[in-house]
């Protein structure tokens, strides 16, 4: 347990994630089964043990030393188990196997506890009598997730962390056919119903990238701004999995309820009151919950909205292409009101994207998926299958200029407006935008053209320059053009600055410095 | 003579009235004998100062030559005043001691100044001095305080230079005494090759030199390539852009206050060694029982702790509450 001890101190002093995966991977490397599968279900905190309560370990502590002197101890060092262990008198210091610690926290009775513990407490140094205490009382506190453990264990051999990932859930502590796996052995079989399988992740993407591939070969979807996950029935095991194979249904037991399928689905968990779908924000008070109250399930109810499927009525679809498996998607019954499928959208260019993408109908949506028809579920992050376009747009504070009336629903209403920058004292027109505000918005905008119009010219009204416009795009090009220098990609009005006087709008030379 | 006009506590410190004399004093005073050179305990200004030979060479590196007008180094019992006093080491730094003041009738008193039991390499061991009453520093005055040997957490941070060998190791350490002891701790442990110091080291580590304390090769952490991976600095260089020319660093920090976690975490520390200069529980009350005075007096540090302990142990004790000293100095 000494290296066990020196691993603990270490991961709990080290705050890089990196540095904290090399720790763990050689102390693996170095020690012997089962002790390293027991250290590393206590850090993943999958270790059930016997709790040993703060008032035990009071209670041995009152036989050994002054309550004064002990009341000052604690107060000065604030941590109960780090207390005693430092106060505990003794000069023995044997390394003890974890085993045997484990073996004294699962088969001990509760009456021979106390002296359990204080015979094994005798036999340690200081630092493993805290790694001991921690264990015994089930704090270890080291920011050790069930992925970082994967990571370590991949780091050792052959097996990669979506090899891991899939075989996890049926895994239990010392994880003695894993390390065997590790060393070379054989794979270990999945015995668990309803198992984590890893997720198809998707590489970033941008206009220009996707001009060297045929929009007919691919198909959009938006991408949901909630968390991806997994959820599965498997012969009435229902779970729902993170992306990285943390078991979350816990806090979900609504949607977990709702899980009246046989298979396994990949989707969008989000909070969803309806047809609408809510901000990210209000699914973060749904997560890391232990209970749910009845008043948070009402008015935050969590839904699936899904994205492909990965087994379904235990036929495993990972290697059809997508097209089969979204149209089996779409002739499916997911069987609750919570469960819908993601909608495809409809594009012929990659610029028809963009102008959706631009534009989304839902402040919930932070970009576009876009995949190959014939795209096999792969674990991990293939590169090519699957992109993300994501939302990231550029901003600046620009005054309106223009103003032109629209057509179709916005006929009578001037709703194209022409913005300009500041280049010393005179605006310089750098776009145009006609979108990115609601009807609402729209009214408004209209009204202060009537009101400021300065002069006419046909469709377009020139206006008094004090209107700032916040401006988002999603790209910028030197242009030579226009006479700003410069091109703005998928501009649209992201806010209307009502408040701000136009003198404080931004410089042209704040947009230039934007290009990349 | 009663023992508390012999010495009692003053706010410049310390007053010996038949002496006329302070030890340790934090204010100017026409006389001071001064127990060891860290600055809380040691400075400038005094009319006459006595000290040992190292403590004033040390003062001296630190303030310039003149910062007393007058000088005394101690050797044997020496008259001062209407009492004699004697020098003996405190195993706590290079020069450190603790002082005996004997009235011609009355109690002896020594005043142990910061003292160690630790064996260490650079300095005089701790020599037990039999008294009436016995003056001691309660820094680590609580039974949580049990400092490891310093050679083990050299060995731990042996291990981490070898898990991570691109990652330069700092280890924060006050510039005389400690940063000299690790250095010395590491050349025990088998540190072979150079060790980088910081700038703020130098004077002090050729101070130790001179005095014949082998610390190996040093270079300088101040160039914008420091040519090795352990480099010792002064705690207070870990919040200045100085650290910045080091990529990834793992910061490291000797004291004995890294027992305790939070402390280490209070610190930004990533790896904590435990290395006192200042006596542990078990040596406090080991030292306590051993010279058994008639009285303890307890300077400073986390008195209640052992006020406690000699109230269980039916030792006459009281704290001076003396202001002005650090739990271990900068």
């Amino acid at each position: 347990m000494r290296a066990f001890a020196n691993l603990l101190e270490r991961l709990a002093f080290t705050p890089a994630r990196n540095a904290k995966l090399r720790l763990l991977t050689h102390y693996l490397q170095a020690t012997p089964d089962p002790d390293r599968g027991y250290a590393l279900a206590a850090l993943t905190g999958d270790l059930k043990l016997r709790a040993v309560t703060p008032g035990l370990l009071r209670g041995l502590m009152a036989e050994r030393i002054d309550g004064q002197l002990f009341a000052m101890s604690y107060d000065f060092v604030g941590d109960l188990a780090e207390t005693i262990a430092l106060l505990w008198n003794t000069d023995r210091d044997e390394d003890v196997p974890l085993r045997e610690a484990v073996a004294l926290l699962t088969d001990t009775g509760r009456a021979r506890l106390p002296a359990a513990i204080a015979g094994m407490l005798d036999r340690l140094g200081p630092s493993q009598r805290l790694a001991f205490l921690k264990l015994a009382t089930g704090n270890m506190r080291v920011g050790l997730s069930a992925r970082m453990a994967r990571m370590a264990l991949a780091a050792m051999g052959a097996p990669e962390v979506k090899d891991l990932e899939e075989i996890w859930h049926g895994l239990t502590p010392p994880y003695q056919p894993l390390f065997d796996w590790i060393a070379g052995g054989a794979r270990p079989e999945q015995a668990a119903r309803a198992p984590f399988r890893p997720v198809m992740l998707s590489t970033p993407v941008d206009l220009e990238q996707l001009q060297a591939f045929d929009p007919a070969d691919y198909v959009a979807e938006w991408k949901w701004d909630g968390i991806r996950v997994q959820a599965i029935n498997d012969g009435g095991t229902r779970r729902l999995y993170s992306r990285t194979g943390e078991d979350i249904g816990g806090a979900f037991p609504d949607l977990i309820e709702a899980l009246n399928f046989e298979g396994a689905l990949d989707g969008e968990l989000l909070v969803r009151r309806d047809r609408d779908v809510a901000t990210f924000g209000d699914l973060q008070q749904r997560l890391n919950r232990k209970t749910v109250s009845r008043d948070m399930l009402d008015s935050h109810p969590a839904a699936l909205r899904v994205y492909d499927v990965m087994i379904w009525q235990d036929r495993d679809l990972r290697d059809l292409p997508h097209r089969e498996r979204r149209a089996l998607l779409e002739g499916a019954d997911l069987g609750s009101d919570r469960i819908d499928l993601s909608p495809l959208l409809p594009f012929a260019t990659w610029d028809d994207l963009a102008a959706l993408r631009a534009d989304p109908p839902s402040p919930v949506i932070e970009g576009v998926m876009i995949k190959r028809r014939d795209s096999p579920y792969v674990g991990g992050r293939p590169r090519g299958p699957w992109f993300k376009w994501k939302r990231d747009p550029m901003v600046v504070d620009a005054v309106m200029l223009y103003a032109q009336r629209g057509h179709g629903k916005r006929s009578g209403f001037y709703s194209d407006f022409t913005f300009g920058l500041w280049d010393g004292p005179q605006l310089v027109p750098v776009g145009k935008a006609y979108f990115g505000f609601t009807d609402e918005e729209l009214r408004e905008l209209d009204r202060f053209v009537r009101n400021n119009t300065t002069e006419r010219f046909g469709p377009v009204r020139s206006v008094a320059p004090k209107l700032v416009l916040e401006v988002a795009f999603e790209g910028l090009n030197a242009s030579a053009r226009h006479k700003s220098g410069v091109a703005m990609r998928f501009p649209r009005i992201s806010r209307i600055r009502w408040d701000k006087p136009a003198a404080e709008a931004d410089r042209l030379d704040t947009l230039k410095a934007m290009i990349p | 003579m009663r023992a508390d006009q012999i010495l009692h506590p003053t706010e410049a410190g310390l007053y010996c009235p038949p002496g006329d004399f302070f030890i340790d004093p934090i204010r100017p005073v026409p006389r001071a004998l001064i127990t060891h050179g860290h600055g809380d305990h040691a400075r400038a200004g005094h009319g006459a100062v006595m000290a040992t030979r190292q403590t004033l060479e040390i003062m001296a590196i630190r303030y310039g030559a003149d910062f007393t007008q007058s000088r005394q180094t101690t050797e044997g019992v020496l008259r001062v005043g209407d009492v004699s006093v004697s020098f003996h080491p405190a195993g706590h730094i290079l020069g450190s001691a603790q002082i005996a003041v004997m009235p011609d009738k009355g109690p002896k008193i020594v005043v142990s100044g910061d003292y160690c039991r630790a064996p260490n390499p650079v300095c005089a061991s701790y020599e037990p001095v039999p008294c009436d009453i016995f003056v001691t520093e309660a820094t680590f005055g609580l039974p949580v305080f049990r400092h490891p040997d310093p050679l083990s957490e050299m060995t731990r941070l042996i291990a981490s230079m070898a898990e991570f060998p691109e990652r330069p190791h700092l280890v924060g350490a006050y510039a005389l005494g400690k940063a000299q002891r690790v250095i010395a701790l590491a050349r025990q442990a088998g540190i072979d090759g150079p060790i980088a110091i910081h700038g703020a080291l130098q004077r002090l580590c050729d101070y130790h030199v001179e005095q014949g304390i082998d610390l190996g090769p040093l270079v300088p952490a101040t160039a914008k390539e420091v040519g090795a991976q352990l480099v010792i600095a002064p705690p207070s260089a870990f919040a200045s852009a100085w650290v910045q020319r080091f990529r990834d660093p793992v910061i490291s920090f000797a004291s004995g206050w890294m027992a305790v976690r939070a402390r280490a975490r209070q610190r930004g520390v990533e790896l904590p060694l435990v290395i006192s200069d200042h006596v542990d529980w078990p040596q406090v009350t080991q030292t306590i029982r051993e010279l058994a005075p008639d009285e303890v007096w307890i300077t400073h540090g986390t008195e209640d702790g052992l006020m406690r302990w000699c109230e269980l142990e039916g030792v006459a004790a009281r704290p001076l509450r003396l202001v002005g000293y650090e739990d271990e100095p900068e």
